[in-house]
């Protein structure tokens, strides 16, 4: 389908006005930044309503077919209302699982019937979804998942736990991995994927303190938790599979998101701006000259993974190691995230060593987001994984 | 900040044919025998360049070029890079671009159309002490009626006794200028033969104090920031091709040499820095082919912001890159056999060369930092 510019230049137009005439007030609390860090039910309802609402004007899930609750219309248009979210820095779409996660893979493998159950739930925020794929003892090392589904008449009954489950005390569903046989040829045979409803007897989301002090997470327990057969998704001994494509939606690789801005994220602008306000040693920070090497160098990194972007459209530039680029990306930006969230410290003289509180800087949000950078370079892999990743399927080295 | 990135068929076709010549013309076995050359290149594969048009990209088709942009010959510059192909063309497209943004017409009308043809020409800018800045120059010329008498040293002057031309900067009245030495102008001895890190180069020091020129040969103009940028996106392209080359360098041995019976590449000790060398191309790459497309454009902070950025970037991840490269081969890394090493010495070449990344972000830090927002 081709669409005219000047389409696209009339709907940039719109989108901007909508989004700069309905954003929603300040709601007097410190708002989180990403979908890990709603720990509270006053800030749950804030954005469970505000995405909704976004969804409602028709800024959500433009690209996803019409018969399932999306518009059906090219991804250029998305592109623009997501480009509009981050550049008038609203609230970010709650739902991060279902909309870049369970829906894009549910859109792209499910059946009629679950695309007809789950997308329209995903984009209005009516169901919230979670994702439990890491385990207390397999953090990095999902193939590994020990926690058992057993097959019993027309259920599934689940046994273990898993950590790390964001939004998990609210999600109604769980895209899930879980052991279906200990005897195949490898450990990997012998997982299956589930669609789980939350709501089921026996699942349990206990609430995670977070190295900020914060909620965010849970531990979800499973104490012979049963769930419909009907809620596996493709066949028993697929699980792996089905969770590596659903990595690739996870770590950007693939399109097919429903579209909108997943955090209110710190840039790198957000610390020039911070630099210039800042003294340190008694003088403005941006007079000393290896503060303004480290920043400058920062600067460059942010500007390394803009440009690496723009190449990627470019496909006569690609290297002659073409998935390099796509496939870095979680790690580029998590680690560039809190590095400069930890050199926002260094900015702040002494006061770098307050904590979220009146008297921090800015509240105390940049020790906050350096926290919670973490949950970047450890999150879906960490950066020590992920480096495994890229030597051996970009650059074709051996494995360990 | 703008974040684009453009390439047009032409530019498509010149990256497609340079990267099948260079692989072709540049085998390691004879880049590693043409270090003992007395010319850069050999004149048969010199010819072949000029018939394919590289040496006039630049030159207008008045003066019997291509009349294309100095964009386009970055993919050329990038894939002699990646086989460490030595010739004479970084020389000459500098002194061409000096002539192009500094020059009379009848300059241009007097050289342009020898060296579209394959004439070689070359440019004399560094001194004795290093400096970057290439406004700061010390060689002299005084006017004297129709000549003007030259004194001073410059070096770094590359493949010059090959130059039928040498584009020099001088001080003229406390100016920073620029004069055409005629080959034929330097007396015996004036050339002599410098010992660079990076052996693929023929570079030469100047001494001008015997050099008279004709006060015709001074160029109207002094645009040094255009012959720095052409610079910078020159080496830039060849730091790019070259971080790619010894990639491949690294994986190589990674992928077959074996220590404790496994191949080394296993170990996340290896495994893990080759993935920041890979990065390191990848955001090299792609701040080149920015800085390129921002080269045909008329914004002239948004081209210096992406030159710097790209020679910065550049310069720091091949120098790492280069440094890797050595220490991965292990003891056979540490002998001269080993090609990682023709990549170091390149990679230190091209990082001293028209300023380090200190330098660049140095140059950086007042344009992003203290322009009034």
């Amino acid at each position: 389908m081709s669409v005219q510019p000047q389409e696209l230049d009339e709907f940039s137009r719109e989108v901007s006005a909508w989004f700069a005439e309905n954003r929603p007030p300040e709601p007097g609390f410190l708002l989180p930044e990403t979908f890990m860090e709603v720990g509270e039910d006053r800030q749950f309802e804030f954005l469970r309503d505000w995405q909704n609402k976004v969804y409602e004007a028709g800024y959500l899930g433009m690209a996803w077919p019409e018969e399932y609750g999306g518009r059906g219309m090219p991804q250029a248009f998305q592109d623009i209302a997501t480009r509009e979210m981050a550049r008038q820095r609203v609230p970010f779409m709650l739902n991060t699982i279902g909309l870049n996660w369970a829906g894009p893979l549910i859109l792209n493998m499910g059946t009629e019937q679950e695309k007809q159950k789950y997308i329209k739930g995903i984009l209005s925020a009516e169901d919230i979804w979670c994702q439990g794929f890491s385990e207390p003892d397999h953090g990095s090392d999902l193939g590994s998942a020990q926690c058992r589904a057993v097959r019993d008449g027309d259920d599934y009954v689940i046994n273990g736990s898993k950590i790390w489950t964001s939004l998990g005390s609210y999600a109604r569903y769980m895209i899930l991995l879980a052991r279906t046989s200990t005897d195949g040829p490898n450990k990997y045979a012998g997982l299956s994927y589930f669609l789980a409803p939350m709501h089921s007897p026996g699942i349990d989301p206990k609430p995670i303190k977070k190295l900020t002090g914060e909620y965010g997470f849970c531990q979800t327990f499973f104490d012979n938790a049963r769930i419909p057969a009907d809620s596996l998704m493709g066949k028993e001994g697929e699980g792996w599979n089905i969770a590596m494509l659903t990595l690739t939606f996870e770590r950007g690789a693939t399109g097919g998101q429903a579209g909108g801005i997943a955090a209110m994220d710190l840039n790198i602008n957000d610390v020039v701006e911070l630099a210039r306000r800042s003294v340190r040693g008694g003088r403005p920070a941006l007079e000393d000259p290896l503060l303004r090497d480290e920043l400058v160098s920062l600067m460059l990194e942010a500007r390394n993974n803009a440009l690496m972007s723009a190449r990627a459209r470019v496909p006569a530039l690609a290297t002659d190691w073409p998935t390099a680029i796509p496939m870095s990306g979680k790690l580029r930006n998590s680690e560039l995230k809190r590095r400069m969230c930890q050199f926002a410290l260094a900015l702040q003289g002494a006061n770098g060593a307050r904590f979220v509180s009146a008297g921090a800087i800015d509240g105390g949000k940049w020790q906050r987001s350096y926290f919670n950078a973490f949950s970047g370079t450890i999150g879906g892999g960490t950066s020590q994984i992920q480096h495994n990743i890229l030597g051996e399927r970009v650059l074709g080295l051996p494995k360990g | 900040m703008a974040a684009q990135i453009e390439l047009n068929e032409e530019q498509q076709m010149l990256l497609e044919t340079a990267a099948d010549f260079c692989r072709n013309q540049s085998p390691m076995g004879k880049v590693r025998a043409g270090i003992n050359e007395q010319v850069s290149v050999d004149a048969a594969v010199w010819q072949q360049m000029v018939e394919l048009g590289w040496l006039g990209i630049t030159i207008p088709e008045e003066h019997g070029g291509l009349g294309l942009g100095l964009s386009h010959v970055v993919p050329i510059m990038e894939s002699m890079g990646r086989h460490l192909m030595g010739s004479p063309l970084f020389a000459t497209v500098m002194a061409t671009q000096a002539i192009l943004t500094s020059g009379s017409e009848t300059q241009m009308s007097d050289w342009l159309p020898k060296i579209a043809a394959g004439t070689a020409a070359s440019i004399a800018l560094t001194e004795a002490d290093g400096n970057w800045n290439l406004e700061e120059v010390s060689a002299t010329g005084t006017i004297h009626g129709d000549t003007i008498r030259l004194a001073g040293n410059k070096t770094f002057v590359l493949d010059a006794i090959e130059a039928a031309v040498i584009v020099a900067s001088v001080r003229i009245d406390d100016q920073p200028r620029l004069v055409l030495i005629d080959q034929s102008c330097l007396p015996t001895g004036a050339l002599e033969r410098e010992t660079v890190i990076d052996e693929t180069r023929r570079s030469y020091s100047l001494c001008l104090d015997e050099v008279s020129v004709a006060a015709d040969q001074l160029l109207p103009a002094s645009d040094f920031a255009a012959i720095e940028q052409t610079a910078m996106i020159l080496l830039c392209a060849e730091i790019t091709g070259g971080m790619a080359g010894v990639l491949h360098v690294i994986v190589d041995y990674l992928t077959t040499r074996k220590q404790f019976d496994k191949h080394i590449g296993g170990y996340q000790a290896l495994k893990h820095p080759t993935v920041q060398i890979l990065l390191g191309l990848e955001a090299a790459r792609s701040h080149l082919y920015h800085a390129a497309t921002t080269l045909d454009q008329p914004d002239e902070l948004t081209r210096r912001i992406a030159l710097h950025s790209a020679k910065a970037q550049g310069s720091e991840a091949f120098a790492f890159a280069g440094d890797r490269a050595i220490q991965f081969h292990g003891g056979f890394g540490f002998t001269y056999e080993c090609d990682a090493q023709l990549f170091l010495r390149r990679a230190l070449w091209c990082q001293y060369q028209f300023g380090d990344e200190r330098y660049h972000r140095q140059r950086l830090a007042p344009l992003l930092l203290d322009q009034s927002a």
